[in-house]
């Protein structure tokens, strides 16, 4: 049984304005049940892959495999088994979370009952119950983070995508957020993460990728490069492979 | 079904909670159908009913200049205010401004006598020729009158000038018809025409009957409501470009866009929803407008729109302009990248397509090149059906002549539509 989440082999990709390639025969491969997390500096990359691997740029080159999947090829009904938290507030800010969550249920295929019965489950454990009917252009930034987020597992996705998903929030949101995450990856959901913040990436994942100008500069366990490039934190790992020059 | 039924649900929550939008979709429309069908009764009744303020200088005291005098207060379409003879250009142009008069009309001194003189010289010249007689003598003058000014004021267009002009030849006509007949009467008879023999032979016209034409066999004169309503109400319809382009473009530009894309469901079924909801919105609109043509345009002294007889045709034409305003706005909504554009191309083009399509200026005034244009303005065909059930009492199957090419633009609009969102990587 295949027990990948992601399978990219030899991917090829370059921006339509942009002469030089972004990628050039990328390889990378998560499994499932990983909490993988995905990281570089400003213009890696990284958005771009995140991009590629759920279907919303299409490459040019080489293969992109989700849940064994080709994602060129795959079906609209395909996408059900996958979330993605954009990085940005992704839904209408006229509605009220609950309002949010029915949509978006309903895009995501789930009938009636079930969308009710995940609304009570996720804005009960993500603290939004109090505020289920008000809309969400009155939020905070915390509180629609955390719409933002329960909008992306309300079908209970095999994989999740999350990109900079704490970007912008308190202490107390960024916490209970990770909290959520790691709930969701013991319970068996596979976390493909991008983050700025990596103190909590640190806590979040099991297995890094470092990413600079369109290549994978490192791949393995955050144990085993912590200890191979004898650092004792992410910040520092990430600083001594990709340099301390602006990347703008 | 049910994911189209939750993204309709959604598409009118967010329409019920944008206040600003609504107000513009039902408020505008009902404002300019009021304010064009009052201006433009008033500008009847103006015309028609004797209230355009005329100024009336007679510098003549002779009988036919009097005649003049009473056949223009006469006509019907002035509200004469006569001034002193001895008043010059400048005082005349001050009491215009002063007095708000649009016209004012001088009958020069020498008027009464070159008319007398002109009539006397055709009465001798007729019978001439019937009696043959030796003592005709050449005119002592011209046979030419001495022209009446008519002072107008700036604002006022040509057309009515025109109008003006058409009823003053008129009442010109009858004076000098008068001495004419008096003349050869007098030369005839060698006594005085009787004056209801002379009232006989001026003013016992062929009377003129209007009919409007119409499918159904009604008399029913329309009037301004009937022209007024169904042309504003399609513009109403192709307004909601402003809501339904701009809510296009923000979902594009919003990150619910690329949610949307990573969800398992064809971003067709948004647009079918936009649709739906769009098509409800403006069949809503047409309601409100024609409700107030029915139950308010009386309590404001304007004329009540009639409804037509296929009730069922109206129904349908309703829908279609609905269906082809909310294509053509989502389709806007699509090829804009800003808001700022989806609102700029929206309200331009409308008023554009409004103008070419008649509802600006009506059809038959267009110039000739015009006619072809007009046909590409989907608001022209909108009108055109509206216009065959309100004005010519048609059916639907009258009509479908203007259905038909309805049709088809909505659908190359469609098409429009699903190429600019493929090209766009958008389904």
């Amino acid at each position: 049984m295949n027990n990948e989440a992601v399978n990219i082999e030899n991917l090829q990709f370059a921006y339509r304005d942009q002469p030089r390639q972004l990628f050039s025969d990328l390889n990378l491969q998560i499994e499932k049940g990983e909490s993988f997390g995905i990281f570089g500096p400003n213009g890696a990359g990284k958005t771009t892959l995140m991009s590629i691997m759920t279907g919303l740029i299409e490459y040019t080159g080489g293969s992109v495999k989700l849940l064994g999947q080709e994602v060129k090829t795959k079906k609209k009904y395909f996408n059900k088994r996958f979330g993605f938290v954009p990085q940005d507030f992704s839904f209408y800010q006229e509605l009220t979370p609950k309002e949010n969550l029915e949509f978006f249920g309903s895009w995501a295929g789930l009938n009636t009952s079930t969308i009710n019965k995940r609304i009570d489950e996720l804005l009960d454990v993500l603290g939004l119950n109090d505020v289920r009917n008000k809309q969400v252009q009155k939020f905070s930034g915390g509180m629609k983070r955390r719409v933002n987020l329960a909008i992306s597992v309300i079908h209970h996705p095999e994989v999740l995508f999350l990109d900079e998903p704490t970007v912008g929030v308190d202490v107390q949101t960024r916490f209970a957020i990770i909290d959520y995450l790691k709930n969701l990856n013991a319970a068996g959901m596979t976390l493909i993460y991008t983050s700025h913040q990596l103190h909590e990436a640190e806590s979040l994942c099991r297995k890094i990728a470092m990413i600079d100008e369109g290549k994978i500069i490192v791949h393995d366990s955050l144990e085993n490069l912590l200890s191979k490039h004898q650092q004792d934190g992410l910040e520092g790992l990430f600083l001594s492979l990709t340099g301390k020059s602006y990347r703008d | 079904m049910f994911k189209l039924y939750a993204t309709i649900l959604k598409d009118l929550r967010i329409l019920l909670r944008d206040k600003v939008g609504l107000t513009l979709m039902f408020l505008m429309p009902v404002v300019l159908a009021i304010v064009i069908t009052i201006v433009q009764n008033s500008t009847f009744e103006m015309v028609n009913n004797n209230k355009m303020a005329l100024l009336l200088c007679n510098r003549d005291t002779g009988e036919a200049a009097k005649q003049l005098e009473s056949a223009i207060e006469k006509v019907g379409m002035f509200n004469v205010t006569k001034i002193p003879p001895g008043e010059d250009e400048k005082q005349i142009s001050e009491r215009m401004g002063s007095k708000d008069a649009l016209v004012a009309i001088i009958i020069p001194a020498t008027f009464s006598s070159e008319l007398s003189a002109r009539t006397k010289d055709i009465a001798a010249r007729a019978l001439k020729d019937v009696t043959i007689d030796t003592t005709y003598a050449a005119p002592t003058t011209s046979g030419q009158i001495g022209p009446i000014t008519l002072y107008y004021h700036p604002v006022l267009q040509a057309s009515f000038r025109q109008s003006i002009q058409g009823a003053l030849k008129s009442t010109l006509q009858i004076v000098e018809s008068r001495q004419v007949v008096r003349n050869l009467y007098q030369n005839l008879n060698e006594e005085q025409i009787p004056d209801t023999l002379e009232n006989e032979i001026i003013t016992n016209q062929v009377p003129i009957t209007e009919i409007p034409v119409s499918r159904d066999g009604s008399r029913s004169i329309p009037n301004a409501s009937q022209h007024n309503i169904p042309a504003w109400t399609v513009f109403a319809m192709f307004f909601v470009v402003i809501s339904l382009g701009g809510s296009v473009v923000r979902e594009k530009l919003s990150g619910s866009f690329l949610r949307l894309k990573t969800l398992p469901t064809n971003y067709l079924v948004a647009l079918i929803s936009k649709q739906l909801t769009y098509i409800v919105v403006t069949f809503f609109q047409a309601l409100v407008i024609f409700s107030i043509g029915i139950l308010i345009f009386p309590k404001l002294g304007l004329p009540k729109l009639n409804l037509p007889a296929d009730i069922g045709g109206l129904i349908i034409v309703t829908l279609m302009c609905g269906w082809c305003a909310a294509s053509y706005a989502i389709c806007v909504g699509v090829i804009t990248k800003t808001q700022e554009q989806a609102n700029g191309l929206g309200a331009v083009s409308i008023v554009l397509l409004a103008a070419i399509g008649g509802i600006l200026v009506p059809s038959f005034a267009m110039p000739s090149s015009f006619k072809y244009i007009m046909q590409l303005s989907p608001l022209h065909w909108c009108l055109e059906a509206y216009y065959g059930l309100f004005l010519e009492g048609g059916k639907l199957k009258d009509i479908l002549i203007n259905i038909l090419p309805l049709l088809f633009i909505t659908l190359v609009i469609q098409a429009i539509t699903l190429i600019a969102l493929k090209r766009k990587n958008l389904i």
